[in-house]
């Protein structure tokens, strides 16, 4: 009998035939995995990572400044490399985790329309960290990466009970200054919130959000078997001179480390920023001028620097600023290594400007930093430090910059100019 | 000029293989010396009568195979070559097919018009041979005209109409020739070959009839003609005639109405009384009806109430009388029928064209089934009880869950008892009905198998397990798809886990049998191997997993053992290799879904890939197929380890690189090279450069399949990703193949899906690469793809623009333009400022129900902003620190003039660099110094 005709399959037919099957599965699978490297590389999802549409992980770029230095400098910036990202595993999580912090650069010269476009507020002294909750746990990592508290809390998702609002595996991310006296975290910013991203939404937004969403969670409820700390929103304040002054002088829970500015505008950016700055001095602050490894102020101020490949010193900006450097010699008989970061003591006499840089001159080797510390001091800190020794900006210069910026609006007028 | 080749067209025929291929050789190189000739002496050939019908029929085939091939690009080449052609010599050969088709010999006469319509395909797209249709038909209406000439055109003007495409047919011409044809049908005047020719005409000529079938009294005579011919006394005609009106309900449903009480009952009276082949014609014109009837009703469920689509709903007010009559064949089946799968008979199909009912009106056909289900089921006789049973199987796809469910629990342990019926075709047919109950109707969530009754129809089925082969084989069938029930079920699939043992074992003896005919039955044991391994819940069976692993290899072992004597041991061989490598591949996707079953791999990874390596070893010239897709899967296991066994592969992957001819094969190496480039990252550079050139190679191939192209292209990111700056040295090769694909891209015309489908391949593998080779150069060599940027956006905007698009290319390209801004950064942003159709494109996506896709275009609309912010961000930090600086230094003081100077056009200078292409003045820059 003749085969049934070309279109019509038989109704009994052999019920399987796999070989296409798996044919397909496996293109399909390869296919997942290629769009789950390629994804991973994009860091949108990724076990450890994940971090919302768009992580800001990019260390910024500044491109401009890059086309009129070497290019070549491009390959030894260290940039974070995405491919890696997708295959983190233990030391590396925490140094990807170590680079998602926004780092307040230090405040040597008060910026224009401090009252109109900036808050501020009186930081906590403690632990910087990043809060992630997320799958029924908490986990606060510091800025070095290491993990500071793996704990359950009334965050979203934050403790194995069950949460009502959206699925278990959705993040939220807070960026908060754990105060060891009484246990608590200070919030300063958030960066996720039930997996919404917060990254791109300026610093109003952001506190706004805090303000309004942390406490419809109970996180500021005093702890308990399953909420081990307290979460507590800093006081922020519009930096009027009202706000400056109670920022300043005004009673707070906790011990004061310097004031946080905030530009409103700004968004959630990793790394180091202008647009978020800290100043103290002594009356707001304990430690106004760096101790050294000892705990001791030295009498010569010290810098933590990085140690490049080609015996320069440079600090942890983005890109990285050569402030010195070590000759050959003295880094094989002191054992270092590139990326080693080193304390150097400033003759202060030598720190001068050559050729538009500051060189801090002869540079005195005290040694190799301890374990912990992660980065070299920036640029901002350098001076700050410096100006502290020497001729500090006070809190009367802060004021008297919103005081003038009331009656007379000349910076600001350029500075519209100048984001044209 | 034409050259005397009849003794070669003999020698070539001769059962003497040295004096044949001699023949074929000389033939080849005349072909090749002087293919107009060539040619011309072929027709000379077969147009005269003094020469033996076997070289004239081969000079034919010779002349058909001259101008067309199934491979489309060898086609594409031959009708290049016919183009060329002498017009002159062309016409000498057209005049001399013309000439044939009056021949006395059948052969040439038919050989001729096969060529004939060859030779259209090719002219009558390009306006040429614009008087072929008018000298065939003048053919037809001279008196004299012999009747095997008549016969001999209505063939050519079949075949012309099947090779040319409607469009190219003025429709003067499609109504001469349709008017041809049905004169040609006219019993009065014509004999039976040409009635029989002309009725295969008209089946090749419907689609040309569009316009006459709009005209309701073209349309009417048309088939006035065909039910006539379709009562015609020669069955063949009668046949010919039922698949003429198969033809019209596929192409013409929508004006059937008024002919469907008429059509009903010659089909009827056909499936109850004509012979076999014409009442087959007569069922698959219902089956047909159904077809069309559940692509209307599949369209509806998608759109809103009241849309244009015509739906009779035939089958349903056909239902009471039709369903009969299909049950009745039902009970015409032969003897042997189970032993071959092909078989088409009249039971086959009345029992498929009884499912397609099913489909097509649901619930309404299970009432008047199933009376003839119960009436016939418990008869002793094999017909009935077989017919019944079949019946019951037939309608299980259709009808909702609800109401089938209480039926088939009555029935299922009449069915389980059904399973020792003396009668195989009973057993056959009630193990064929289980496996359809539990494909269609069983999942863990549902209640036709549970505690009470799993116990027992695992009994039945293992014991069954081992009737003759064919029940053995649907057996099988059962058990697949009762595993399948589980598949992503998680707990729920640890109710097999305490048969999983038998079950396994069963398979593993089954596979072993040595009575199946053929290798079928292998192969469905195996096969049912791979998804109760699927479905197992792992970890808990991970241990006995491993074991089954051990015996597969153990066996895969003992294939290489066999004595291969004939080509048909080799094949035994091969296919067993093949089968084992697939329960290998399927055991180690299965483990690594867990990391605790995945030491099972880990541990075997060794012994795993010495076997595959045997297995290549042993076929000397094709790669397996199997075993590559199993390597696949184990360096995805393996990761980085998998390094250790390249120096080893790499031969065997560049083997089935290189072998375009089996485009499956060179396909599934391709996406090997994508799981060692995932499993190995940079380890995989040393192998780079062959993989590369090779991989460059089949794209410049001609011959290679199309369907290879796009994956190439998507493992050339799996390679940039992989090795990172390294790729560097193969962009002067891989990009202008890039471009010149995404150019073809754009010129392809999309006549029909397949096409359609290609493009979209094409460009989702163009954009691939793109991402992988921006992502792999971000860090070190991302200015190397500057140059490729505005074509980059060019091409995506044409994709973005072409509505074929489908999802799979959006997601790439919506990615690759987020990995373009991000790699590239603020160097884009006058680019992208200047094409703004990425903001329509991401919008579109974020109205996407994909949530990946939405994820993607948030990420890449974030890159695109940071491009195009880039600017202003850097005004503020450059200008901060320069502040800072500033006045640090004011406080520092202690500096010359000199100095200060220097630091004051230093400044300048810096920030003029660095904006003088924007609207940032030197003078602002000035003003800020002073400023400060």
């Amino acid at each position: 009998m003749a085969p049934p005709p070309d279109h019509r399959r038989p109704i009994k037919r052999a019920a399987i035939s796999d070989q296409q099957r798996r044919r397909e599965v496996a293109l399909r699978l390869q296919a997942d995995r290629r769009s789950d490297a390629q994804n991973r590389a994009r860091q949108l999802a990724s076990s450890v990572l994940s971090l919302g549409p768009e992580p800001a992980t990019e260390p910024e770029v500044e491109p401009e400044q890059e086309m009129s230095e070497a290019s070549g400098q491009l390959a030894g910036r260290s940039d974070f490399d995405p491919v890696r990202a997708a295959r983190l595993r233990g030391p590396e999580v925490r140094k990807w985790f170590a680079r998602q912090l926004m780092l307040p650069e230090w405040m040597v010269d008060v910026p224009p329309s401090l009252d109109r476009d900036w808050y501020v507020f009186p930081r906590p002294s403690g632990k910087r960290c990043f809060v992630v909750s997320s799958n029924g746990t908490t986990i606060s990592r510091l800025r070095n990466g290491s993990i500071l508290h793996r704990f359950p809390s009334n965050l979203p998702n934050g403790a194995r009970a069950k949460d009502v609002s959206g699925p278990a595996s959705s993040y939220s991310i807070l960026d908060c200054i754990f105060h060891e006296p009484d246990e608590t975290y200070y919030v300063i910013d958030m960066v996720c919130w039930r997996g919404y991203s917060l990254y791109d939404c300026t610093a109003e937004f952001r506190f706004f959000w805090l303000n309004s969403k942390l406490s419809e969670t109970g996180a500021s409820d005093p702890p308990s078997q399953y909420h081990r700390y307290r979460f507590n929103v800093v006081q922020i304040y519009e930096c009027n001179l009202a706000g400056l002054q109670a920022s300043y002088s005004g009673q707070v829970p906790y011990v004061k480390d310097g004031l946080l500015f905030f530009n409103k505008h700004a968004h959630y950016q990793a790394g180091n920023t202008p647009l978020a700055l800290v100043w103290k001095d002594n009356v707001c602050s304990q430690y106004v001028l760096d101790t050294d490894s000892k705990g001791q102020i030295p009498s010569q101020q010290q810098v933590v620097l990085e140690l490049q490949n080609d015996g320069n010193l440079t600090t942890s900006d983005d890109p990285p600023v050569a402030l010195g450097s070590l000759s050959r010699d003295l880094i094989a008989q002191s054992g270092l290594r590139v990326g080693n970061l080193v304390r150097v003591a400033i003759k202060d006499e030598r720190m001068r400007l050559v050729d538009g840089k500051l060189d801090l001159g002869e540079l005195q080797l005290v040694g190799k930093t301890n374990h912990s510390r992660a980065f070299a001091d920036t640029y901002s800190k350098v001076l700050f430090q410096h100006a502290a020794r020497h001729a500090p900006l006070r809190i009367e210069d802060l004021v008297a910059s919103i005081q003038s910026n009331s009656s007379m609006d000349n910076s600001q007028a350029l500075d519209v100019e100048m984001e044209g | 000029m034409a050259m005397e080749i009849t003794q070669a067209l003999l020698a070539a025929q001769s059962p003497d293989g040295q004096v044949r291929t001699a023949a074929e050789s000389n033939l080849k190189q005349f072909q090749e010396q002087n293919l107009p000739h060539f040619l011309l002496s072929l027709s000379a050939e077969l147009v005269n009568e003094q020469k033996p019908p076997e070289s004239r029929r081969l000079a034919g085939i010779l002349l058909k195979n001259s101008l067309d091939a199934k491979d489309s690009f060898r086609k594409e080449q031959l009708t290049k070559q016919w183009v060329t052609v002498d017009p002159a010599i062309k016409s000498q050969i057209k005049e001399a097919l013309l000439t044939t088709l009056a021949s006395q010999v059948s052969d040439a006469r038919s050989t001729a018009s096969q060529v004939i319509a060859k030779v259209a395909s090719i002219e009558i797209p390009r306006k040429e041979w614009q008087d072929l249709i008018g000298k065939l038909l003048a053919n037809m209406t001279t008196k004299e005209t012999p009747a095997s000439l008549k016969q001999a055109t209505l063939q050519s003007l079949g075949y012309v109409c099947e090779e040319v495409s409607p469009s190219d047919l003025e429709q003067d011409q499609v109504n001469a020739i349709l008017t041809a044809v049905v004169q040609g049908m006219n019993q009065a005047e014509h004999g039976f070959e040409v009635r029989l020719a002309a009725i295969r005409a008209l089946y090749n000529a419907l689609d040309f009839a569009q316009t006459n079938f709009e005209n309701e009294m073209e349309r009417n005579y048309i088939m006035k003609v065909v039910c006539e011919t379709a009562v015609s006394k020669e069955p063949e005609i009668r046949q010919a005639a039922f698949e003429c009106l198969v033809s019209v309900a596929s192409i013409y449903y929508g004006v059937l109405e008024p002919y469907m009480q008429t059509l009903f009952n010659l089909t009827a009276n056909s499936i109850r009384g004509d012979e076999e082949q014409v009442a087959l014609q007569a069922i698959e014109f219902w089956s047909t009806v159904c077809d069309e009837e559940i692509a209307i009703q599949e369209e509806c469920a998608g759109a809103d109430e009241g849309n244009s689509v015509l739906h009779f709903r035939f089958v349903e007010k056909a239902l009471h009388v039709l369903v009969p009559v299909l049950l009745e064949t039902l009970l015409k089946q032969e003897e042997d029928q189970d032993q071959d799968d092909g078989m088409w008979n009249l039971s086959m199909a009345g029992g498929t064209c009884l499912g397609l009912v099913a489909r097509t009106v649901g619930d309404a056909v299970v009432p008047l089934v199933m009376p003839f289900v119960q009436a016939n089921i418990t008869k002793s006789d094999w017909r009935s009880h077989e017919a019944a049973t079949f019946a019951f199987g037939s309608i299980l796809e259709g009808p909702s869950v609800e109401k089938l469910a209480p039926m088939v629990h009555n029935g299922l342990d009449f069915l389980l008892s059904a399973m020792k019926d003396p009668s195989s075709h009973v057993r056959d047919t009630t193990a064929w009905t289980l496996s359809r109950i539990f494909e269609i109707l069983h999942s863990p969530s549902g209640t036709i198998i549970d505690q009470s009754n799993l116990p027992k129809i695992m009994t039945v089925l293992l014991e069954s397990i081992r009737d003759v082969p064919n029940v053995a084989e649907k057996v099988c069938g059962a058990i697949y798809f009762l595993a399948q029930g589980y598949e992503d079920a998680g707990s729920a699939s640890s109710v097999l886990t305490p048969y999983l043992g038998n079950i396994i074992t069963a398979l593993l003896s089954t596979a072993d049998r040595a009575d199946a005919s053929s290798n079928r039955l292998w192969s469905s044991a195996y096969e049912t191997l791979n998804e109760v391994v699927r479905c197992s819940n792992i970890p808990e069976n991970a241990n006995m997993i491993g074991q089954l692993l051990h015996e597969i290899l153990k066996r895969l072992g003992q294939t290489m053992e066999l004595e291969i004597v004939s080509t048909d041991d080799k094949e035994r061989q091969s296919n067993l290799q093949a089968l084992l490598c697939g329960v290998i591949q399927v055991i180690i996707q299965t483990l690594n879904g867990s990391e605790e079953s995945l030491p099972v791999i880990l541990q075997s990874a060794d012994q795993m890939m010495v076997m595959f390596l045997r297995v290549f070893a042993c076929h000397s010239s094709t790669v397996h197929e199997e075993a590559m897709l199993a390597i696949g899967a184990l360096a995805y296991t393996t990761g980085q380890e998998f390094a250790k066994y390249m120096p080893e592969f790499y031969k065997y992957l560049e083997r089935g690189l290189q072998n375009f001819e089996e485009y499956q094969v060179c396909s599934i190496s391709v996406g090997v090279v994508g799981d060692i480039c995932r499993a190995m990252d940079d380890k995989v550079l040393p192998y780079c450069d062959g993989i590369m050139s090779v991989l460059l190679k089949d794209l410049s191939n001609a011959l290679l399949h199309r369907s290879v192209k796009p994956p190439i292209f998507s493992c050339f990111g799996d390679i940039a990703l992989a090795i990172g700056e390294q790729f560097e040295k193969y962009l002067p090769f891989v990009i202008p193949m890039l471009q010149g694909a995404a150019e073809l891209s754009t010129q392809i015309e999309c006549t029909d899906e397949d096409t359609e489908e290609y493009v979209n391949q094409l460009r989702r593998g163009i954009f691939e690469a793109y991402s992988g080779i921006l992502q792999g150069f971000k860090n070190a060599k991302a200015d190397l793809m500057l140059p490729h940027a505005g074509h980059l956006l060019q091409f995506t905007e044409a994709v973005f623009k072409d509505k074929n698009r489908d999802e799979g290319v959006t997601k790439a390209a919506v990615a690759m333009l987020g990995d373009l801004a991000d790699a590239l950064g603020p160097n884009l942003k006058l680019l992208f400022k200047d094409c703004t159709f990425h903001a329509e494109f991401l919008g579109e996506c974020f109205q996407s129900d994909d949530d990946q896709l939405r994820e993607t275009a948030t990420w890449t609309q974030g890159m695109i902003r940071r491009v195009l912010a880039s600017k202003r961000r850097c005004v503020w930090v450059v200008y901060h620190r320069m502040r800072c600086v500033f006045v640090c230094f004011i406080h520092l003081g202690g500096f010359s003039v000199a100095e200060w100077q220097r630091f004051a056009s230093f400044g300048r200078g810096f920030i003029h660099d660095a904006f003088a292409w924007d609207h940032f003045s030197v003078a602002k820059v000035h003003l800020m110094v002073i400023h400060v």
